[in-house]
This record gives structure tokens, sequence and C-alpha cells, in this order.
């Protein structure tokens, strides 16, 4: 994985080219995993962050640093869609806001007990179409979200981190 | 694998030259000594937990459950009630309530400096916590702590904000029946739940605390001192952290009894002793894990995970558990009983060998009076190492079985070395 570029992008100027751009193609206001490109502007601007970007071969990765401390990745297929996020920090994202459209999956997930016995211990979302696990403790939490059918050729899950 | 046990053996004589205690390196060569009488030791006991009681279908046995009984008193009163089965939680700090629990006192809520009621939202692995901050005098053995800030969990008190729920990672536990315990008391290595971030203290973007208008909760700083903070913190001795004493359990077992010991070298009965330090980072509250020649950076030890969660299917060679519809659990079903071993490594230089067995969740489960077990483990969320977002191997309530695990809380002094750290 070999870094060709990284940028700063500033939330002032972003701000106002995303409103730019929300204006010009109606994306909705929160719209992430799944997503197109523009929908990091707003979750950019919904976490008060500042953004660097890196390219990693077929894809890019923005990290937007919230104001609270929690880093949030987002890596873009070179066809401009947000295939998978990764996050670790002191406090969760705003989930609703970066899974977008799969939140709901997400949540009907997360509350469907798969054992006997109670599990306390990193959340592991196995569903059709999304994969979603999140682990550590308070003050420390890491997760990481994709679609494997998104997955750009010769992209490995591990290569979300 | 050849190469692996060399890198094994080299680890333990690397640990020998930092430890006396090194000798048994994995499993406990010999029983640990359980403290069972002091002022500052509370018995634990890890059973099926109090929803076990519940009637019908909510009924459900907790595994690796450790619960304590906790006192809480309206400040300044004799009016208390004592609350058992609250699970004992190294992974968080603060103590926390069912408010359905709190039968016969009625506590103080918390106000902010403008009078607005004080509620806070936490987020748990799969699950969070909502409901009022309000004040106690807490008792937990013979120590006691005056006016601690504790969570009252309750989802009616005020409502859950909807930037509360659509941050977690599933639904509220706030009754016994999700939950599985009465309360949760947290004695991990930090003192407050959210610490002096401005995020926390300032801006509330940490988006633990919340003030309540009219029925209403937005996020809203929350100075040092009002946030829901580990009781021990505030106990008048014996106040730099505590130890959880379990005994070794060889598979399962239906129920275990075993001590938690407050204080960290203040007691006769609290010494160090041959325990090595293992120091954690005071940011993330981790230390290292390294197997099989990576370093897993974010690892923790955590009584209240309920295994050993660790690595992945393919690299830990474990099938994963599965449901009828194939969809895995989240334990590893081994056909067979499978051994690992580890390197634990403190950011003090210390580092000493683990090792530790998994077996087949599914039959472990099927004996259904069981609520111990020694060998239950599932997947990691990575199973990776890697630089930007830290894997980590969670030495879950299993990890205690057979050893006196110390946790010492940040900014105090504490015997072996800089706090916070564990030590076992």
């Amino acid at each position: 994985m070999v870094e060709s570029s990284k940028v700063s992008i500033p939330l002032k100027r972003l701000a106002a080219a995303g409103a730019l751009a929300l204006a010009m193609t109606a994306l909705p206001a929160s719209a992430s995993l799944g997503g197109d490109a523009a929908s990091i502007q707003a979750d950019q601007v919904h976490m008060q962050g500042t953004r660097t970007m890196r390219a990693a071969g077929s894809y890019t990765v923005h990290e937007i640093q919230g104001e609270n401390g929690t880093k949030v990745r987002e890596y873009i297929s070179a066809d401009g869609k947000v295939f998978a996020l990764a996050w670790n920090g002191p406090w969760f994202p705003d989930m609703k806001q970066i899974l977008g459209t799969y939140f709901d999956q997400y949540s009907r997930a997360s509350q469907t007990q798969r054992t006997t016995r109670i599990r306390r211990g990193p959340v592991m979302i196995n569903e059709p179409g999304l994969i979603v696990q999140i682990g550590g403790h308070m003050r420390a939490f890491a997760g990481r979200a994709y679609v494997p059918e998104m997955l750009p050729a010769g992209v490995g899950a591990e290569s979300i981190q | 694998m050849t190469i692996f046990n060399k890198v094994f053996i080299a680890a333990v004589g690397v640990a020998c030259a930092f430890s006396i205690a090194c000798g048994g390196g994995s499993s406990p060569a010999k029983a640990n000594v359980i403290v069972q009488t002091g002022q500052n030791v509370a018995p634990i006991v890890v059973n099926a937990g109090p929803a076990a009681s519940l009637s019908g279908s909510q009924a459900f046995s907790y595994a690796n459950g450790a619960f304590a009984s906790v006192t809480v008193c309206v400040p300044g009163t004799s009016t208390c009630q004592t609350i058992d089965g609250v699970l004992v939680d190294t992974g968080s700090s603060g103590l926390r309530i069912l408010s359905s629990a709190l039968t016969n006192v009625s506590l103080p809520q918390q106000n902010t400096a403008g009078g607005n009621p004080v509620a806070e939202c936490l987020t748990f692995l799969g699950s969070y916590t909502w409901g009022p901050v309000q004040t106690a005098d807490v008792q937990i053995a013979g120590e006691k702590a005056s006016a601690v800030p504790i969570q009252v969990l309750s989802d009616t008190a005020f409502p859950v904000p909807t930037a509360c729920s659509s941050s977690a990672p599933g639904p509220s536990a706030d009754t016994l029946a999700t939950l599985g315990a009465n309360g949760i008391l947290g004695v991990g290595p930090f003192a407050q739940d959210c610490g002096n971030a401005s995020a926390c203290v300032t801006t509330g973007s940490a988006g633990l605390y919340y003030q309540c208008i009219s029925g209403s909760c937005t996020s809203t700083g929350e100075p040092l001192a009002q946030q829901v903070v580990n009781p021990v913190a505030l106990f008048s001795t014996d106040n730099n952290g505590a130890i959880i004493e379990l005994p070794a359990v060889s598979s399962s077992a239906v129920s275990v009894n075993g001590s938690l010991v407050f204080g960290i070298g203040t007691q006769s009965n609290n010494a160090l002793g041959s325990a090595t330090v293992y120091g954690m980072d005071s940011n993330t509250f981790s230390f290292t894990t390294e197997y099989n020649g990576s370093p897993y950076a974010g690892s923790f030890i955590d009584s209240g995970s309920n295994g050993y969660f660790f690595l992945d299917s393919g690299t830990a060679g474990l099938p994963n558990c599965t449901d009828s519809t194939g969809t895995p659990t989240g334990f590893y079903c081994p056909t067979s009983p499978k051994t690992f071993s580890a390197t634990n490594e403190g950011t003090n230089g210390t580092s000493g060998a683990v090792s530790f067995t998994i077996a087949n969740a599914d039959t472990l489960f099927a004996n259904s009076s069981d609520n111990a077990f020694s060998q239950l483990g599932g997947p990691s969320i990575m199973g990776t190492p890697s630089s930007s977002n830290p894997d980590f191997f969670d030495w879950g309530l299993p990890f205690f079985y057979g050893r006196n695990i110390y946790t010492s809380i940040e900014n105090t002094t504490a015997p072996g070395g800089a706090t916070p750290y564990w030590a076992y």
C-alpha cells in the first residue's frame, strides 16, 4: 500500500464546497457506506472534523479526524463509491451518519442474539452484503464496516483498517 | 510452527529476566491464594446472575459474569439499599444501577450549574445504557465513598435522545432482561468514565453527558468532578485500585466464588507480592499482546468481556460457531480444544507468556446449568495487526480464573511502578 498523495482539506473551505455540491446534486445529507464520495463531505461537516486523503492503488482513503478525537476512514473506489469504513478513538462515531442506508440493517442485526448464552465481547455483524465489526473498551474503541460485494478487485478485508 | 515455538521460548526467557513470577509462565503453576476476610474484601460469585430468576422467556443465565453486592444510600443518611447481582467490570469505570432495582431508596438527581437534570448515554459493545445521573453514598464491603455520581439506568426517566440510540451498536441495556445484571460496577483503570478531554468537559461532543430541558435532552459538557466515577477512587482508603481473585476452573462450573479486594499494597491482604506489573498506555488503557511474531497493540484485560476474543477464524485456525441460518455467532467452535500461546508486554518493558485453551462454545453451552467457562472464546474484529487501527486480544473473564489480577487506577500511587497498570 503506497501513499502516492496526501492532501489536507480544511473544514471551512470544504463546508462551502460541500454546500455547493449538495445544492447541485441533491445528495442525501447523510449517506456514507455505499454512497458517493461527496457524502464524505457531509460526514466531515457532521463531525466538525479535518480531513486528509491518500491514494492506495485502486482506491483512496479519506480520514476525518473528528472534534472529539475519533478518526473515521472512508474507502473510495475508482468509481467514486464508499465501499468501506474504519474508525478508532475514544468514542463511537455516529453510526447512523456513517452507515447511511445500511444503518437499519446494522441496527436489526445488532439486536439479534445468535447464541443461547449472552455474549459480551466485540460486535460481529455478518449479514448478506454487510460486515460490521466493533471492539475495544470504554475510551478506546475501534471498528470497521464494509460491503463485501463492493470491494475493488484484489482488495481484501485486511486492507480495511 | 517450529519458528513460532522458538519465538515463544525466547519470549519466556525475556519474561524471566524481568519477572520473578514467570516460573509457570502460562497456566498458574500453583493455586492462587484468595483473600477471604478484611474490611476491604467483597465476595464475588460467577453464576447465572439475577436474570435467571426472571419469568418465562425473559429468563436467561449469564455466562462468565462476576457479580458483587453494592450498597447505595441517600447521601448523608442511613437510608440505604443493598443491590446484589451487580456485574464487576474492569473494562469500564463508574457505578450503574437499574432504576427498576432501586426500589427502596430515592436518590437525588444531579443538575447542571443552570439547574437542568443531567443524564448519561454510555455506549458498550452491543448495547448502550441511558438514564439520569444521581448521587449516592456507596458502600462495598467495609469501604465507603460519599456523594458518588452514579448512572441510574432507565429508558423512561428521560426520553432516549436519537443522538444516543443512533450511535449505539445495539439496543439499550437498561432492564434486567437486557443487561442480565442489576447494575455494573466499573472498576477500570480510569477514574471517571469520560475524563478531562474538552469533548467530555466542555463541548460534550464525546456524546456521554446530556442536559434535559422540558423532557428533551441534548449533549453537554460535564465537569470532571460531576462525572460518573469509579467509586474505588473515592474511597477514603484502599483507593488506588482493586484485585479480582477467582480460583482456577478446569473447564466449566455451575458457580465460582472469589473476592474483590480493594487497594493495592495498602493492607496486609492486598500486597503486590510476586505479581508482574504490566504498564498500560495512559490514553488508550491498552497494552501489547504479541502473537506469532505480530504485535496487537490495543490489547486489554476486561472482566466484563465473557470470553477470550482474539484473532479471526482463519488466523486462529478455529471454526466459527454458526446459528441455524449458518451465520457466525461470535464464538469459536473447534472440534477439539486448541491451546494458544501469546506474550503480554507492558509499556514499562515487562513481558510474560500466557497460554490458554479454546473449546467448542456450543458444546460448553450444551450443559445449561454451567455458568463459568474457562475455555470460552471468539473472534476479534480484524484478526490482523494494523498500524492505523490496532487490533487487540481481549482478555476476558476466563483469563481471571486461577489468577489474582490487579487493576490500578490512573493518577494514583501504587507499588510496582507508574499507574495505570495491570498486574498478575
